[in-house]
């Protein structure tokens, strides 16, 4: 599984109040909720991003809420993969969970820039900063998350289970 | 080998194994999984798609309708309908709408819905508040919840913990939420992330129920898995009558292993702020007397229980708001509502000038119910002040106590309760 794309950068404790604002929580509809990806944060996001693309960021991102909202709508504007130096715990979950992917890499998180062309692999943790030619290996997840992940998800892992 | 903590004994006893070690993976049995009104139709969704048509026990799970209802629009009541409907298909016994609800961390302790020894999930960030009563309780999204309510199990990752050593006692104009504020502002938004923070100490008897939901609450603003406080007569005094299950008491082993070692004086802690917009930007109440507000909200998961109202209700009798402030007043279930009546507290709110409601999360995440416009400012005795937390994204959140917020409301700037309370 690979993913490839445009970087959108954002920085440190980027919360899920702005990634989805609780405003439009009034709905579960993942598509009506995705016109409003990281609207208080970045209102271009939703215009600029295209399949692929990539997000990184800096420290704990995703804290905050526990909107799984905010997983779904960056997946559901088909971004390729989140690149952090670290996620907060139940953001964390709820990617996994949904089948969202994510990496920490503290260093690739630092260098990597707005708008460079990346490539991502899944498998490898190998993550590509095309625009300047650097390399970053990501931490792979342990066999136990990898299954969710592989099954599509926690609830097609524990259907597999049944 | 070393001992476990509070939180790791918990985890194995649901486990079913006789120990577990930070960072191991496990499948534990859960007492309680809670959603409401904003992640219960994800959830249900979830569910219905995995093809699951039954819960593993109605009696252990809780929904409560409780971010924007009475409903805000219809949406919002298309979304709380989706919630009643389940609840009715899965004769779910723990359903809480409009006229029974309350805001769910302040319901499920006052309702006896959960216990000491506990594991609890609940789709709700806020969830940590019941390490308050010696459980182990953590917020989890939509899939979990929708897994939790299909098998009574959630996976985990067992977490080291940072121990927090209490000593001496507040000072009468502090409460718990200067702690937890204190706290955030020592360690950062991130410093206990995927941690447990354990409250021990001899400075743990002085604080009451209400200061202790209002410490475990904000545990997540510091990152954390779970915040957790030992079972003492506080907790056996508070559960004694109300909880529907037997409390187990468990106890971390003296030898057990803790990431990092803090220690705080309850005597010197005094009236915190969290300035915008996170909650570790923390300050001394009387060094922002010139930050001039609109509002002042006291109310929230975090501060809309008994204590929170009386304390408001010693500031604002016979006060009048602010000119120019508008002072929400939120109770955070029917039966603190109730009491507020009964005692008076409602009558002196209004005369004071402030607006009551019935219980609703509403204002603290910008749902409704006190919406700010652009530049405006809020003293919120809530637990979030993010950008656009409490609407325009140019609006300014300060978190405080009740104490603090209603001076505040009173000066028309924040304030040092100390200044207004005689």
């Amino acid at each position: 599984m690979n993913a490839k794309g445009k970087v959108f950068k954002y920085p440190d404790n980027v919360d899920t109040d702005v990634i989805i604002p609780a405003r439009y929580l009034n709905t579960s509809n993942a598509n009506e909720l995705a016109l409003h990806c990281m609207e208080d944060i970045d209102a271009d996001f939703v215009k600029k991003v295209q399949p692929g693309d990539i997000m990184v960021a800096g420290w704990n991102f995703g804290c905050g809420s526990s909107r799984e909202h905010a997983p779904l709508v960056i997946k559901t504007c088909r971004t390729g993969c989140v690149i952090a130096k670290s996620f907060a715990r139940i953001f964390y979950r709820n990617a996994i969970n949904i089948g969202l992917p994510i990496l920490e890499c503290p260093d690739a998180a630092e260098e990597i820039k707005n708008g460079d062309e990346v490539s991502v692999n899944f498998d490898t943790g190998l993550i590509v900063d095309i625009t300047s030619g650097k390399t970053y290996n990501a931490q792979p997840f342990p066999p136990f998350i990898q299954n969710i992940i592989k099954s599509g998800g926690l609830l097609a892992s524990l259907k597999k289970e049944v | 080998m070393v001992g476990m903590t509070m939180t790791q004994k918990i985890l194995a006893a649901h486990a079913g194994l006789e120990r577990v070690e930070a960072g191991q993976l496990i499948n534990a049995r859960l007492d309680i999984v809670l959603g409401n009104d904003i992640t219960t139709p994800v959830a249900v969704n979830e569910f219905k798609k995995a093809g699951f048509n039954s819960v593993f026990d109605k009696d252990r799970i809780a929904v409560v309708l409780d971010h924007f209802v009475p409903n805000k629009d219809i949406k919002a009541a298309e979304q709380s309908k989706q919630c009643r409907e389940f609840a009715c298909e899965h004769c779910i016994s723990h359903f809480y709408d409009v006229g029974k609800m309350g805001i769910e961390h302040a319901l499920l302790p006052e309702q006896g819905i959960v216990t000491a020894g506990d594991c609890v999930i609940g789709a709700d960030s806020h969830t940590c508040t019941y390490g308050a009563l010696g459980a182990f309780s953590t917020g989890v999204g939509s899939t979990d919840m929708a897994a939790g309510m299909a098998t009574g199990i959630a996976w985990f990752k067992v977490p080291n913990a940072i121990k927090i050593s209490l000593k001496g006692k507040l000072a009468p104009c502090c409460s718990g939420k200067d702690v937890i504020l204190t706290l955030i502002g020592m360690i950062g938004v991130d410093g206990a992330l995927y941690k447990s923070l354990e409250f021990v100490g001899e400075g743990v008897a002085s604080l009451s129920m209400d200061d202790r939901l209002c410490i475990c609450n904000m545990a997540i603003e510091a990152g954390a898995k779970n915040g957790i406080f030992p079972v003492d007569k506080v907790t056996l005094d508070y559960l004694n009558g109300r909880a529907k299950r037997e409390p187990v008491i468990y106890e971390a082993d003296p030898d057990a292993e803790y990431e990092r070692n803090i220690e705080i004086d309850l005597s010197s802690i005094y009236p915190t702020v969290s300035c915008p917009h996170l909650p570790e930007n923390t300050r001394p109440a009387s060094e922002l007397g010139n930050i001039k507000i609109d509002q002042a909200v006291i109310g929230s998961c975090t501060n809309g229980r008994m204590e929170d109202m009386e304390i408001a209700y010693r500031i604002l009798k016979g006060k009048k708001i602010a000119n120019g402030v508008r002072c929400i007043i939120i109770p955070a279930t029917m039966q603190i509502m109730k009491e507020c009546i009964e005692r008076g507290y409602v009558s002196a709110f209004i005369d004071a000038g402030a607006v009551v409601s019935t219980p609703t999360c509403g204002p603290c995440l910008g749902g409704y119910m006190g919406i700010l416009a652009e530049g405006e400012k809020c003293v919120a005795t809530t637990n979030r002040n993010f950008v656009g937390r409490m609407g325009h994204i140019k609006s300014e959140v300060y978190l405080a106590s009740p104490a603090t917020a209603a001076a505040s409301a009173i000066t028309g700037y924040i304030t040092d309760p100390k200044e207004v309370l005689s």
